[in-house]
Formats: structure tokens, sequence, C-alpha cells
């Protein structure tokens, strides 16, 4: 019967389907369906930019409008990955720039990003609207100079947590005064001066803002002045924050918040007096979603005056100095939560961290609805954990980080294997799980036999022997991302199940008892993985003993063979 | 409902592993009681809570917990973007200072000078007095007054003789002591 559907009717009908994994599912239905559903898909999602390579993407889908792309392993986020691994964008672009000039919008994650590029962007893509980076490090401002110069129907740039050198801080005049399409700019991440001039009449002439985030560089005054131009703001990031109080700009901040009614989303303030936050009590009652992880030094009593107010917030990233007292007042505040980020306030003390398990517990109690948590606390307990468990079923990302990796249970002193069972237990629909405290081969029993939706886990200084890791490839039928670290697995467990791992992205294995051996072993037996060792060291020097353990490896699946723009220190088996 | 109950409880319970070892028993008992494990599996849990200990020291031997690479795992970007500030560095860290045979107390704030000799300055223009030069020997020489200040321990202290950081944080209070009882701090004659 399928065959009877003419394939307008197919695509008008898959154009309903905006998930990547409903289209790739529709893709493997027969040989017409996949071909009516690869030129018409505009969205391109690929989770390891070394999976596939550009020419195969184009091939495949040669409309796509959209790409998303990622590229480090999510460890490179915490200096355990070198700088220059890899995950380079470049050939993305040149080969789109020559096969799929109708590119639209380009989102990156993890990836090194070049001046080069981003002038090859602005150069070959002359319907291009949308630029996401995340966490993405190798150029300057002058690269944004190019995309504000030549991007004639921007409507996004969205900079999140780059490190960005910026040598001439021109950029942001670079926009033409032609350019009145901008939806959406996140600048927060950089570090230098900006022209505020040129950015208050950019926000004046884009009529269509309406999501603006400032750096610190941009003070009090200015934001005044742009909050007056641009009331039909949703979403917010404050830069500088600091004023006295009683002054004029104070005054006439707080009277054009009032107005800024839109705004649900609420960021940033890099710097901040904390007498000053009594301006933006107006709004709170519409908040969905607050971000004060970046404010330093607002004391606890401060911040849960704020939070009180922000009675419909959905989403709120906090610094652990709001306490669990504060957490207790936000718990009976805050009944819509859905996800909580609570950061240590002090990144680089491995001191005490604010929190105990006393406030996840008020929070699971007072907020049935939350669904995603990251919590970094000093201590917890099995019980604490059994209890959020009950109160909250409905976890769907759930990251615990406790500051010494293998604490206890702070009262019983037994392993948190049971706190993490209950977990995952309870919460069918978990899709991503890091655990962390004293943990043995139990927790991964539990986790293989109950976490059934789990794609992604992250272990450290966990397990006892490779039966934990066996646990878990043999359980989590959906696995797609593992990341252990520092945790006793070894040849046994990485070799258990092989085929395995063409069902997940990648796997990542670091200080574990894996050896070099083993590791030769598994590249020679499965052709369509990468096996990747970094040697930071000059361990390898010399011939290598298979006997000896790897420091670093990562695999993942691939089409396309071994990568050729892997540095010295990075060898595929 | 009851039933109903009855099963959510259950399922709740950590009742897992494979029937019949002695690792689901442990865990059940465990689970039920919420408490300290019973003997038996206190020994089992024991051992397996050692081992893992072990194992996990034998990994990161080399470095102590608080050196650990990539430990919390905190990414770069907010490691280097957030930057930590004390607690009072707002309202800063006003004491009273009390000279004798003065009226009324006045406040300062230690944290807007740099040092010994931006206070004394301070002090000396707001009470219209000279303090005197500093030894360490001798205590404040050349004038009849001298410098004092109680600190956590209620103690009297001659002011100059600890580092200024260890003088903010234990200074609780400033006295200007004058005459014959500046004469009992710390002068050698």
């Amino acid at each position: 019967m399928v065959n009877y559907f003419p394939e307008e009717v197919l695509e008008h009908v898959f154009s309903f389907l905006t998930s990547h994994r409903d289209r790739n599912a529709v893709s493997l239905v027969c040989k017409s369906w996949y071909n009516v559903e690869r030129f018409s898909r505009g969205k391109v999602f690929i989770g390891n930019c070394y999976a596939i390579s550009p020419e195969r993407l184009i091939s495949r889908f040669p409309r796509v409008r959209s790409l998303t792309l990622k590229g480090k392993p999510h460890f490179a986020d915490f200096n355990l990955v070198l700088h220059d691994w890899g995950g380079y964008v470049y050939p993305w672009i040149e080969a789109m720039a020559k096969g799929c000039t109708n590119l639209e919008e380009l989102r990156l994650k993890r990836m090194l990003v070049s001046d080069a590029s981003l002038e090859l962007i602005a150069k070959s893509f002359p319907n291009f609207k949308s630029l996401v980076l995340v966490s993405c490090e190798g150029f300057t401002t002058d690269g944004l100079a190019a995309i504000a110069s030549n991007c004639r129907f921007l409507r996004e740039l969205d900079l999140q947590e780059n490190e960005v050198e910026d040598p001439r801080g021109q950029w942001l005049s670079c926009f033409p005064d032609s350019c009145t399409s901008l939806a959406s700019l996140n600048f927060a991440c950089l570090k230098g001066e900006v022209n505020l001039a040129a950015l208050e009449r950019l926000v004046a002439r884009c009529r269509n803002l309406k999501s603006l985030r400032l750096n610190h560089a941009v003070p009090p005054d200015v934001l005044q002045k742009i909050l007056a131009r641009a009331p039909q703001l949703v979403d917010l990031g404050a830069g500088s924050f600091v004023h006295d109080p009683e002054s004029e700009t104070y005054n006439k901040l707080k009277n054009v918040m009032q107005k800024c009614t839109s705004i649900r989303s609420l960021s940033g303030f890099l710097d901040v007096n904390a007498r000053c936050l009594p301006a933006i009590y107006p709004i709170c009652i519409n908040l969905s979603s607050l971000n004060l992880s970046y404010a330093p030094g607002i004391y606890s009593k401060e911040l849960v005056k704020l939070i009180r107010k922000c009675k419909k917030l959905q989403c709120l990233w906090i610094l652990d100095t709001i306490g669990d007292k504060g957490l207790s007042v936000v718990a009976s505040a805050c009944k819509e939560l859905q996800e909580l980020r609570v950061f240590k306030s002090d990144p680089n003390d491995v001191g005490n961290a604010a929190v105990t398990e006393e406030g996840l517990v008020a929070i699971s109690a007072g907020c049935p609805n939350l669904n995603s948590l990251l919590y970094f606390c000093r201590q917890m307990t099995n019980t604490a954990l059994i209890t959020v468990a009950k109160n909250c079923p409905n976890f769907i990302r759930f990251r615990l980080c406790t500051l010494d990796p293998i604490t206890p249970d702070a009262v019983t002193m037994q392993p948190l294997d049971n706190g993490f069972g209950a977990i995952v237990q309870s919460c069918k629909g978990l899709k991503r799980l890091s655990v962390s405290g004293l943990l043995t081969d139990q927790v991964f029993l539990y986790i293989g036999m109950y976490a059934e939706q789990l794609e992604m886990l992250s272990i450290a200084f966990a397990g006892n022997s490779d039966k934990g890791m066996v646990y878990v490839l043999n359980g989590c039928k959906k696995l797609k991302k593992l990341e252990i670290r520092d945790s006793p697995f070894g040849n046994m467990a990485l070799l258990a199940d092989t085929g395995k791992y063409e069902t997940m992205r990648s796997l990542w294995m670091s200080s574990c008892k894996v050896t070099f051996g083993a590791c030769k072993s598994l590249a020679e037996k499965m052709p369509r993985l990468n096996v990747e060792i970094i040697n930071e060291g000059d361990e390898m020097e010399g011939g290598s003993d298979d006997r000896q353990n790897v420091e670093k490896m990562y695999l993942y699946r691939t089409l396309v063979g071994p990568r050729k723009d892997a540095p010295d220190s990075v060898w595929t088996l | 409902m009851a039933h109903e109950n009855d099963l959510n409880l259950k399922a709740t319970e950590l009742r897992l592993g494979l029937p019949g070892t002695d690792e689901s028993d442990d865990m059940v008992s465990t689970a039920n009681n919420n408490k300290r494990a019973s003997p038996e599996s206190v020994d089992d849990s024991e051992l397996k809570a050692n081992s893992a200990a072990k194992s996990a020291e034998n990994e990161t031997s080399s470095a102590s917990k608080s050196h650990i690479v990539g430990w919390p795992p905190v990414r770069s970007y907010r490691k280097s973007n957030l930057q930590p500030k004390k607690e009072d560095s707002e309202t800063g860290m006003y004491v009273k200072v009390s000279m004798d045979g003065a009226p009324f107390l006045r406040k300062v704030d230690l944290k807007v000078y740099n040092g010994y000799t931006d206070l004394l300055k301070a002090l000396e223009s707001m009470f219209k007095l000279r303090i005197g030069e500093y030894s360490e020997r001798e205590g404040y020489k050349g004038s009849e007054y001298a410098p004092a200040y109680e600190d956590k321990d209620g103690d009297l202290m001659l002011v100059g003789d600890v580092p200024w950081d260890m003088f903010m944080s234990s200074c609780k209070r400033l006295r200007i002591k004058k005459g014959s009882e500046a004469k009992g701090l710390g002068w050698a004659v």
C-alpha cells in the first residue's frame, strides 16, 4: 500500500517529523522512503564529526539547511583531552561551500573553529542565518567580524562558553546599518570591550530582537538604554550589574525593567552588587528560567529573596552559596521547577561545597516535576537518594557530583550503591546519569537491570572489577555514550561484547586497567570502530608493550575509517 | 488504594540481583531497615567498600584528593570565568574605634585601607592626633598615643605586630590608648 503514495504525499507527511531519530527510523523502512526522506531532510544532526565525512553527508542529504556537529569527547571539558586532539570544522565548511551553498544554520559543540572557517562561512552561504557555538575555541573576534559584516540575513549569533581571543574588539560595529534581522545575540563569553554605541544602535534597529546576552563590558547605564529600546526581549543576559542603588541610573533601570514584561529568561550578572537586585524583582513573577551561576558574591539571603518571587520558575542554575536552607525556600516557592543545577561557587577550590543531601531532599519534596539535575555537593546518603527517587520519578538527567569522588554515605559510611539503585529503578525515563561517591560493582548491576532508557553514563572512581562494566554493557540496551575514568575495569570488560560498540556513539576509558594489547585486538576485530590511544608522555615511545596499561582510550563507531587529522600524540590502532 | 500502595512500596524497595544469592539478601535487609546492615552483610559490604576504596586509592595513589585532574568535573570555561568573591566584600569590615577621653566612638572599614600606614594615617586624621613610629621592639615611640585592638580572644593587642591580613581577620575593635596606659603596651622601658 505504501508504494501507492506519490512521493509528494510522503514528503508532506515526513515534514511533520522534526526529530532526527524519527527521520532516521523512517528512512529504514524501504528504499523509496529512504529516498524521499533524504531529499527532504533539512536538519542534520551529527553527534560525532568523525563518524562520517562531509562529502557523504552532502551526497545523502543534498538539501541540508541546518547542520549540528559535535567534536571532542565530553571529558575534554575537564582537561582530560589534548587541546589539539581534533574536531576541526574547516573541512566541513569547505565541503559545504562546494556542494551545499544553501546552508542556513550551523551549530557546533566542542569543535575547533578557526577565523578562516568563520570567514569561509561568511563568504559561502548567502542565506546564512544562524551560528551557534558551544564550548568551541580557536577563533577570535576577527572571525566574528567577518560573520557580522557579510551575513546579510543573520538572525542568530549565539556564543556559549567559548574561549575567544579579542584582539581588536570592533566586531560589533561590523554589523552594517542594513542589518535588522537579528533575533538572538549572545556574546556573554567575550572578554573584551564592545563598542557600546554600536550595540545600542544595533538593538534599536533590530525590532525582532528577542534574546540578548551581554558581556561584562556592558555597564548598567547602557543596559538601561538598551532595555528602553527593546522591551520586547524574552531572554536577557545582563552584563555588569554593579552600580550605586542611590543613583539616577539605578532608578532609571528599575523603571525600565518594570516595562519588560516579556522577559521569561534571565542570566548573566557577571559582576553584581546584591543591593541592586531589587531592580529585577518586578519581572521575577514572569521568569521561567534563571541562571545566576556566573554571578559572584550574592549571599544566600539575597538569592533567596529573589528566587522566592519566581513562582513560575522551571529552570534554575545557581551557585552552592544558596545553601541547604536556601534550597528549602526554593522548594517551597518554585513548584514548577523542572531543571536544577547547583554549581560550586569556588570551582578552583576543593574545599567544602555548601550544599548537602538535605538541600536535594528538600527540593525533591517540593518540586515533583523535577526532571533534570546537576548537583555538586559535599556529601550524600543512600537514604536521601532513595527519598529523592520516590519523590521525583520523572528524572531524565541525573548528575551528582560529590566533592570527594569516593566519599561514602555520610551517615552509614556504606557505598552509595543503593541510593543510585533507587534512582534508576524509580526513574524509568532516565536518559543520562553521572554517578559519584563510593560505589561498588553493585551499582552497575542495578544500572544494567533498571536503566532501560539510559543513553549516557559517566563513571569516575567507581566499581571493583570488570563485572561492573559488563553489567552496564549487557543491560543498557539504549546506551550511546559511556565515559569512564579511574575505575578498575580492564580487558575482560572491554572485550566482552565488541559488537556493542557499533550500537553506541563512543566509549571513553582513562586511567582504567585496559592494556595496549587489548585495544589492538579490539581494533583488529572491529574495522568500523576507530580505537584511539591518547599519549601524553613518552610511555609509548620505543615500541609499545602489549601488557602496558593504556592511559586514555577513546573509541567510536565510524563509516569513514581512521581520521587523517590526528596529532602525533593520538594513535589510531 | 492499599493494594497499590503495597505494590509501590515493593517497587521502591531494592530487591534485585540474582535470586538466591547473598547479594540480594544483603540488599533486601539494608533497604528494608534503612538502618545499618545486619552483621553478616556489614562484613560483606565492608569488604566491598574496602576493596572499592583500595582499588580507587590504587588508581589515585599518586594524586592526593585535592589535586585530581579534572575533579570535580567543572568546565574549564567556568573555572576561569567565575571569580569567587569573599563573603564580606560588600558590607565592608567595620570595627569600632574608641579613644580614651573621646565622648563617642567612631567606626572604620578596615577593607578600605591598604595596610597599617594607611590605617594609622586615617586614625590620626580622624582623632586629630599623632600616633608615632612603630618599632617591633619598642612599640609606638614619639607620641603619647598608641593604637591597640581587641582580638578574637578578647585580648588587648598592639597594632602592627602581625601581618596586615592576619590583623584584618582578627581585629574586632580598635582602641587608641593614651598617656601612661600607652606606656604599658609593649614599651621596652
